[in-house]
């Protein structure tokens, strides 16, 4: 019998880390797509509001008023998710978090005040169409678009952090005194990386929303209200996806020339040396060295520094400490995770120019079915290179949680119950993620079929049932009142 | 006072609005679970529904609100609560997912067995969070989470009388508020007899609320030694008007009042809450950590407070202008969609 328990305890007793990190990844990697649709969505809904008002377009009206209840459902759900992330800050970092949190904590109370202006607006705004005038509606949409900025900036600016740590200093017993809120929060990875991930948010939004419609066009739908949902939401990524380009090429010599450790394994550069070549795919094999793929000769040094051509030299793994950089699987992911977010941002990229010059020149959308079909896909294939940038910057961090502070396993928790909680976390937000695709869904049929016949999603109005005097008001949320 | 108790202070009305808004919508799903059987249960559960409904979840924010005040400033004593209340937290989390799928699941599928089901796991969840919530309570109160970021005992730490005590207390509170809650939105529904069902519940859990209470000072007497003292001596006023309250909401539903019970309630539970942060000043965690010694640097928590401001400033003339909004019955979800051109 004890020897059972025993047994049972060692069973259930397993390193935490390995766990812990994977927990971590997979509730970030759900959240992260609910983050273009809380951040972009508004912006679209309001550009469909405009063109209503504007242009007296009534399809263009009751497409933000769509578009509005949905984005109200994803913030729920984006809710749910965030507040696990938090949790799991505690739960799964709390030693990184008792350490550090003095200074990486700032840009997260900032966070808290955007998104508690984002969820009061979003409750005016989808509750204000029927009685509010015209334009004073629109206007209250406006906070939740900046708003959704501000956040993402706050959370990204805490990730830049984690990067390039400033702001504070540490004592001899290591404990952070003298801590720069705007240092911390003005750090030096945050302002390219938060115009990445922003346009980032606009360009995955931009091309989720334009895939339904896409979609809908390929099944026969080609009235105004269903080619304007796509037009609205594919101009918005189609200016996103040209200009992230840009953006990344920027970051890109910026991660060269200040974080050359996650640059060698983004490049998946074994030793130091110039004429480096572009090597697409391929991994490192056991001896540390490349193998496989597809090498462009000196190319990768031609981009790190253009004017220095082939004749740039790019740091090599070799020059960090082993146990200081990603190990050579990690590289190998780095590596292939920006391989794969290059290539379909650059596909993205043309898909949006084709896009472009037809529009420009015949105010239509290129007739080739080709293009719709690329267009329906664009969605998921977005959503695929934001996962894949965000790996890139993650593992490219390894084994640092604190880069050049802490490393992940000193910031991690040491109880062994992760494991569990990983495996119950992963059913769980299976079943979120099916609600939501089911609600969304159910919502976009009973539309098509002509009007509410009964209650779609959570938000939705259920019938004459006044709350008149709405308790307290409760307006962090989207509070239903009606007369 | 300085700037660690400012944010001390700060940290407390987080956690009031927790109870009051959130624990509302907890106590929803528990009328929903004792709500009975699928045909006996259907109106009570409809009009916890519709309460909840608008709300779905984002009362979470005071939460994390909570949760990122208490790391950013206090992150010792959050490293040290995280990584001994590890079991119960992560109850809490699956438990705040569990809940918010499920409750927007039920809704959609169509047959009655996996309503039920879903149904099920929304409300059992729902009595599931506030006890790990209060259980978590306890045992700071109780002194189980020792300082200086260290695990205390993984299954000890909240499975004893105090936490025990929190955890019912936390679900009572929740059931007591969200009844008296939900008086009030049956009245506005204009279902006469859902306002007699909810008041005969909300009495119920008011006394229930009370008797705990009671049997709570026992209890904290003989495990919870610092808090008691302080309960009984510098919170004691906090907790004279919270039983005031509690008594008053009690006289005002029995006398079916239309006015007032629900304000009562909330000033019992506020109460009840600042009562335990005041009684186990100056400790964040009595009898190990000092608010004083847990706290950041001075820009840190200037910082915290810089932002709370801010949020004063901004978001409370949005939440006036949502109230306004609402006064003037200026909000409203269109019912019916303009058929397009």
């Amino acid at each position: 019998m004890t020897a059972m328990t025993a047994g049972l305890v060692h069973v259930l007793a397993v390193d935490p880390v390995p766990w812990a990190r994977s927990q971590m990844a997979f509730t970030l990697a759900v959240h992260i797509i609910l983050v273009p649709l809380g951040v972009a969505w508004a912006f679209m809904a309001l550009v469909a509001n405009y063109r209503g008002i504007k242009k007296h377009d009534p399809d263009a009206i009751l497409l933000a008023q769509r578009w509005s209840k949905c984005m109200a459902v994803t913030f729920a759900v984006g809710a749910v998710t965030g507040t696990v992330l938090t949790f799991e800050f505690g739960l799964l970092w709390p030693n990184f978090m008792g350490k550090f949190g003095d200074a990486f904590g700032i840009p997260f109370a900032v966070e808290g005040l955007f998104f508690f202006t984002e969820a009061i607006f979003i409750a005016i705004y989808i509750y204000g169409w029927k009685r509010l005038k015209p334009w004073p509606h629109f206007w209250t949409g406006v906070p939740i678009v900046i708003a959704g900025i501000g956040g993402t900036a706050s959370v990204v600016a805490a990730n830049g952090w984690m990067n390039e740590p400033g702001g504070f200093t540490l004592n001899s017993a290591g404990k952070v005194v003298d801590v720069d809120p705007l240092a911390v929060i003005f750090n030096k990875a945050m302002p390219l990386e938060t115009i990445h991930m922003l346009v980032a948010a606009y360009l995955v939004g931009g091309f989720l929303i334009a895939s339904v419609y896409a979609v809908a066009m390929l099944r026969g739908r080609r009235d105004h209200y269903t080619r304007l949902g796509f037009l609205i939401a594919f101009s918005v990524a189609a200016i996103a996806a040209p200009v992230q380009m840009l953006v990344g090429d920027q970051l890109a010599r910026w991660v060269y020339e200040n974080e050359p450790t996650k640059f060698a394994a983004i490049e998946m550069v074994p030793k130091t040396s110039t004429d480096v070549p572009e090597t697409l795919f391929g991994h490192l094999n056991a001896k540390g060295q490349v193998e496989g793929g597809f090498a462009i000769p000196g190319f990768a040094s031609i981009l790190s520094d253009p004017s220095e051509g082939t004749s740039t030299q790019i740091q090599g793994l070799d020059s960090f400490p082993k146990g200081s950089r990603p190990t050579n699987s990690e590289v190998d992911v780095v590596h292939l995770a920006w391989d794969v977010m290059i290539g379909l941002g650059t596909l993205l990229a043309l898909l949006s120019v084709w896009f472009g010059v037809v529009w420009l020149f015949r105010r239509d959308l290129p007739k080739p079915k080709l293009f719709l079909w690329l267009a329906a896909a664009a969605g998921v294939l977005s959503v695929v290179a934001l996962e894949a940038g965000w790996t890139v910057t993650e593992v490219g961090r390894q084994p640092w949680i604190v880069f050049d502070y802490m490393k992940v396993k000193a910031g991690a928790t040491t109880n062994e119950g992760v494991w569990l909680t990983f495996l119950i976390i992963v059913g769980l937000y299976t079943g979120v993620m099916v609600t939501l695709a089911i609600i969304l869904r159910k919502m976009a049929r009973d539309w098509r079929t002509g009007g509410d016949d009964g209650p779609s999603g959570p938000y939705e109005p259920r019938g004459p049932r006044p709350i008149e005097d709405a308790p307290e008001p409760q307006a962090d949320v989207p509070v239903e009142v009606q007369a | 006072m300085n700037w660690a108790d400012v944010v001390a202070v700060i940290l407390m009305v987080g956690i009031i609005a927790y109870a009051l808004f959130g624990g509302a919508d907890f106590g929803a799903g528990f009328w929903d679970l004792f709500a009975g059987g699928a045909e006996r249960g259907k109106r009570p559960r409809a009009v916890a529904q519709h309460a909840i409904g608008p709300v779905w979840e984002a009362n979470h924010v005071w939460l994390i609100f909570c949760l990122v005040v208490l790391w950013t400033a206090f992150s010792e004593a959050f490293q040290s609560i995280t990584l001994t209340l590890f079991v119960p937290l992560s109850l809490a989390a699956l438990g705040i997912v569990l809940r918010g799928s499920s409750f927007a699941f039920r809704k959609e599928v169509q047959r009655t067995s996996s309503q039920r089901n879903f149904g099920a796991a929304f409300a059992s969840s729902s009595v599931l969070v506030p006890f790990c919530m209060g259980a978590v309570a306890g045992a700071i109160a109780s002194g189980r989470v020792p300082a200086g970021g260290q695990a205390g005992d993984t299954w000890a730490s909240w499975l004893n009388a105090t936490s025990i005590l929190g955890g019912v207390l936390a679900v009572a509170v929740c059931a007591y508020l969200a009844a008296v809650y939900l008086v009030w939105d049956a009245r506005h529904i204009g279902d006469e007899e859902m306002v007699e069902y909810f008041r005969h519940r909300a009495l119920g859990a008011a006394i229930a609320t009370g008797v705990i209470a009671a049997i709570g000072i026992v209890v904290l007497h003989d495990d919870a030694k610092y808090v008691f003292d302080g309960l009984t001596s510098r919170a004691l006023p906090l907790v004279v008007i919270s039983a005031v309250c509690g008594l008053g909401s009690i006289v005002l539903l029995f006398r079916d009042a239309h006015r007032g019970a629900r304000l009562l309630a909330m000033g019992a539970v506020a109460t009840v809450v600042a009562g335990w942060g005041v009684a186990q000043w100056p400790y964040l965690l009595p009898t190990t950590l000092k608010v004083q010694a847990a706290a950041a640097p001075d820009a840190t928590l200037i910082s915290v407070v810089v932002v709370f401001l801010l949020a004063a400033v901004i978001c409370l003339p949005s939440l006036g202008l949502l109230y306004v909004l609402d006064q003037k019955s200026l909000l409203e979800a269109d019912e019916s969609e303009p058929q397009r051109a």
